[in-house]
């Protein structure tokens, strides 16, 4: 075999490699719709956006899906409450205060927090976290979104942290010598020049940290309960979409029925939010790196 | 003189100083706690037994050579294509809709939630395929879930090779391919290997994706090949979480003080690898 002909074959195959990603999108979709359209020839879509109630595995079927969904949102706010104040007040303090050594030290420290198995966060949630917040909240019910979030947003701190951080290192120190110039303290020039002009920036941060909130599952699963319910109070068990899917799936669900089709119609929701979420995130990174460049 | 906060200037560098540790130290309590509960629970019978609905005799046997077969075939999968995706986008790719489309899709399956990887494993895999809740249709559900960590460690990590020596490779009549294996791989693997372990551990602490393909919480034998049914290290503790049952909650902590270890350890290698490799790094 001549030189130029295996050097096409191995370019065929690279691209196949690289192409094999959008297979994968193609997959993900055409498996979501298609089990969601048999879904809605026997459940109407205004009924399943208007309905209250979500109880597809009792005898009285309900197939709303609003109680799944603010269960999701109100973890994920709770999360992002913790989340993204102390991941900002961090990126600010290692990118403007901190010194080289320090930071170098300190990132990688941070980044153990992502590494950690969800599934460990959702132990600590569920025998640590809520048995301490029973202390001061006796109403608080064994399972609740309060520790589930609360846990949540420790885990995705390095998230807003990290992506921020290189938001901020990016700014131009230009700016800094200018507000300094201007007699402007250090505290000032972070918070009132670099922070602005890095916002695009931190925006893309948390939209990603928001985006891997919304689908965040073993926390939940564990820690957050089985019971969908409307409602915006953190102390009774509610449940989010991810830890709907994972209940069904951990049960015998015959394959083909309704019951079955409902984690697909879930799964629908759930990537459908969190596919705008990142193209939102994608297209303000582009924006803000060209302002650099 | 613009007006300033005297309390608010004093206050930030503590204030984000504790905020930056915060994290770390709750971290810390949890796994403190972990080891109260779970280190007396590990011994050598706890390692090598098999599961068992009496709390006392469970083992994780089948947890831990379940998570083995699935970090091995997850590594062999998922290895080769995400650093072949990689190359092609560096080295071959040129600036056209198809190749953007590709880059943005790539950034968009990095953010897609994990348990949606495992209803498209569900149904390609388990059904489509007939794979069922078997090691394969697993790993390969995982493998797609971190092609977007190792392609993308892959591309940073060959961007950072500098063109002089691809330039002097092609001066001497090397083929773009034999500059690829022979010059640009061997500079970047410090950095797709720090890559690829990172994948791997993320691969091993999933729960979601394999909860959703069928892999059962109850395995009493150990699998013997690809084609066997099986648990993981995640799942077994998920299980054992949701038992009512005390001395249940003991074994969680003691199999999550083995899962930690493994991501720890994997992770650093993972920070030492990377270290090492940006030393490395002057031409």
């Amino acid at each position: 075999m001549n030189k130029k002909k295996k050097e096409y074959i191995i370019y065929l195959i690279l691209r196949g490699c690289a192409f094999l990603t959008i297979l994968t999108t193609i997959g993900i979709v055409t498996v979501l719709l298609s089990e969601s359209l048999t879904f809605f020839k026997n459940v109407s879509f205004w009924s399943f956006i208007s309905d209250t109630e979500w109880t597809p595995l009792f005898a009285n079927k309900h197939y709303g899906i609003a109680p799944l969904v603010s269960g999701t949102l109100l973890t994920t706010v709770i999360a992002l409450s913790v989340a993204v104040p102390i991941g900002l007040i961090i990126a600010i303090y290692l990118s403007e205060y901190a010194s080289d050594r320090f930071r170098s030290v300190i990132k990688p420290v941070l980044e153990i927090l992502a590494a950690v198995p969800t599934v460990v966060y959702g132990f600590f949630a569920l025998m640590f976290v809520t048995p301490f917040l029973q202390l001061f909240i006796p109403s608080l019910a064994g399972f609740n979104s309060l520790s589930a979030g609360l846990v949540m947003g420790i885990m995705i701190i390095p998230y807003v942290s990290s992506l921020s951080e290189d938001a901020l290192s990016a700014v131009p120190s230009s700016l800094r010598q200018a507000s300094y110039g201007l007699g402007a303290s250090k505290f000032q020039t972070s918070f009132k020049v670099v922070f602005p002009a890095a916002a695009s920036g931190v925006t893309v941060a948390v939209i990603l940290a928001l985006s891997r909130a919304i689908g965040e599952t073993m926390i939940v699963s564990i820690a957050a309960g089985q019971q969908p319910r409307l409602t915006a109070n953190p102390l009774v068990p509610i449940e989010t979409i991810t830890g709907y899917i994972v209940q069904v799936c951990m049960g015998d669900v015959p394959h083909g029925s309704i019951e079955y089709r409902t984690i697909f119609v879930a799964g629908l929701t759930l990537f459908f939010i969190t596919y705008l979420l990142n193209n939102i995130s994608y297209f303000l990174k582009q924006k803000y790196q060209e302002q650099y460049d | 003189m613009i007006k300033r906060n005297k309390f608010k200037e004093k206050i930030f560098p503590p204030l984000a100083l504790f905020c930056t540790f915060l994290g770390v130290i709750l971290l810390l309590i949890f796994l403190v706690n972990i080891l109260i509960d779970g280190l007396s629970r590990i011994d050598a019978d706890f390692i090598t037994s098999l599961p068992s609905r009496k709390a006392e005799k469970a083992g994780i046997l089948t947890a831990w050579t379940g998570s083995l077969w699935i970090m091995i075939m997850t590594a062999l999968i998922s290895i080769p294509i995400g650093v072949c995706a990689g190359i092609y986008m560096e080295e071959y790719s040129k600036k056209s809709k198809i190749n953007t489309l590709i880059e943005i899709n790539i950034a968009n399956l990095a953010g897609v939630p994990s348990i949606i990887y495992g209803l498209l494993g569900l149904e390609v895999f388990g059904r489509l395929l007939g794979l069922g809740n078997t090691i394969l249709a697993g790993s390969f559900t995982l493998s797609l879930l971190i092609l977007p960590i190792i392609i993308v460690a892959t591309r940073e990590s060959i961007k950072a090779v500098p063109k002089s020596i691809k330039d002097a490779s092609y001066a001497l009549g090397a083929t773009k391919w034999e500059t690829i294996t022979n010059h640009v791989l061997p500079y970047s693997v410090g950095g797709i290997l720090t890559g690829v372990i990172l994948s791997i551990s993320r691969a091993i602490g999933e729960t979601a994706p394999l909860i959703a393909i069928g892999a059962l919480a109850y395995v009493p034998f150990i699998a013997q090949s690809p084609f066997d049914e099986f648990t993981v290290l995640p799942i077994q503790i998920f299980n054992w979480t949701t038992r009512p049952q005390h001395a249940f909650l003991v074994n969680a902590a003691a199999a999550i003080i083995v899962l930690l270890l493994i991501t720890f350890v994997l992770n650093g290698i993972a920070v030492y690898l990377r270290n090492k490799w940006k030393m490395n790094l002057r031409y």
